[in-house]
């Protein structure tokens, strides 16, 4: 998927180009995408370095989890078919809070967790079911609460206000959450 | 009010770790250690996207496309991307601070749905495919809508609220 678009983007632009005798532009395109590449990630580096220290406390610490336990109570309405007490729940929350604090990267082995004690009470092992869906959903809408990357990124790109977007986001992500399992319930309902 | 958020998070994580007998400096420096690898992943990443967004962008095709008036033509990238890669998306949300700023409309719209959004594709492949389920049902249908209401929700945000 990636490999097509990307070819895309190239080859259209390259032959719009050529179309328009335009072809300076894109010499100067593609010997710039090496400058920009390289001042960008000079500029992420020490923020995630920042970032995933303050995150490794909170792991450690056994904040995280501590988190996790409060929103455990939500889930089950969430989550009709998963039995009280099942493990997934847990995982699944400590998901949610990595996601919610932007951590993509402490999200992602918690979610694959989450995953294989949701296939534990799985009868088809090939076929999704409705709780690993449902989880999806949670993830794709992105529970996000504070965008650690994102306002950080601002922060090195010399915003006023980095913070500003935070209000905006948790307004977005409820709506976008709510209606992503609105719609999950529906399909739930119709999907033979 | 938001500019308390940041410093409030470390202030809280800070005196929690030293509440339950962290080694707060050793954690940390272990934990800032683990962005080398991720650097290193994100370098090729973003070269290779910055060179197609460029070529794409410069080559002003995007022009062509106009009469969607209310979505900003630097955004569609992102806005194709987002689904599919997380490390794209970011490098695209980097270009368009680069070139517009983090505080302009563009900057702003961008980072709501950085925010508000995940990798859809990336996130079915590699949840679904570490347990072997091959029928996802729906997963990809309801996956790419929530994303899409994302971004119709933020666009709407930013062109009739903020």
């Amino acid at each position: 998927m990636v490999n097509k678009i990307w070819g895309c983007f190239i080859i259209i632009g390259i032959l719009y180009c050529l179309s328009n005798n335009n072809i300076e532009i894109v010499n100067t395109a593609i010997l710039d995408s090496t400058k920009t590449s390289f001042d960008m990630i000079i500029k992420i580096f020490p923020v995630m370095a920042l970032w995933l220290g303050i995150a490794k406390i909170a792991e450690v610490s056994g904040l995280l989890k501590k988190l996790s336990s409060k929103i455990s109570i939500v889930l089950k309405y969430i989550f009709p078919e998963i039995p009280k007490n099942h493990e997934s729940l847990s995982y699944i929350s400590s998901n949610i809070i990595a996601n919610m604090f932007g951590l993509g990267n402490a999200a992602t082995p918690f979610g694959l967790k989450a995953m294989q004690s949701l296939q534990k009470l799985n009868k088809k092992k090939d076929t999704a079911t409705r709780s690993m869906i449902t989880f999806l959903v949670l993830n794709t809408s992105g529970v996000t609460i504070i965008p650690t990357t994102i306002i950080s990124l601002r922060m090195m790109y010399g915003s006023v206000n980095p913070t500003s977007i935070v209000l905006p986001c948790i307004i977005i992500t409820f709506l976008s959450t709510l209606s992503g399992l609105i719609i999950d319930k529906i399909f739930a309902r119709f999907y033979v | 009010m938001s500019n308390y958020i940041m410093p409030l998070i470390v202030l809280f994580v800070i005196i929690y770790g030293i509440i339950k007998k962290v080694p707060i400096y050793d954690t940390f420096v272990e934990g800032a250690k683990e962005s080398f690898d991720l650097v290193f992943k994100l370098f090729p990443c973003l070269l290779a996207m910055i060179l197609s967004i460029n070529i794409f962008l410069k080559s002003n095709i995007i022009d062509l496309f106009k009469f969607i008036s209310l979505i900003p033509n630097q955004i569609i990238p992102m806005i194709i991307m987002r689904p599919i890669s997380g490390t794209s998306s970011l490098a695209i949300l980097t270009n368009i601070y680069e070139l517009f700023g983090p505080d302009s409309a563009l900057g702003t719209l961008a980072s709501y749905i950085q925010g508000t959004t995940d990798t859809t594709f990336y996130i079915i492949t590699l949840y679904f495919g570490s347990i072997g389920i091959k029928k996802i049902k729906y997963a990809l249908w309801v996956g790419l809508l929530a994303d899409l209401i994302s971004i119709t929700i933020s666009i709407l945000f930013i062109n009739f609220i903020s």
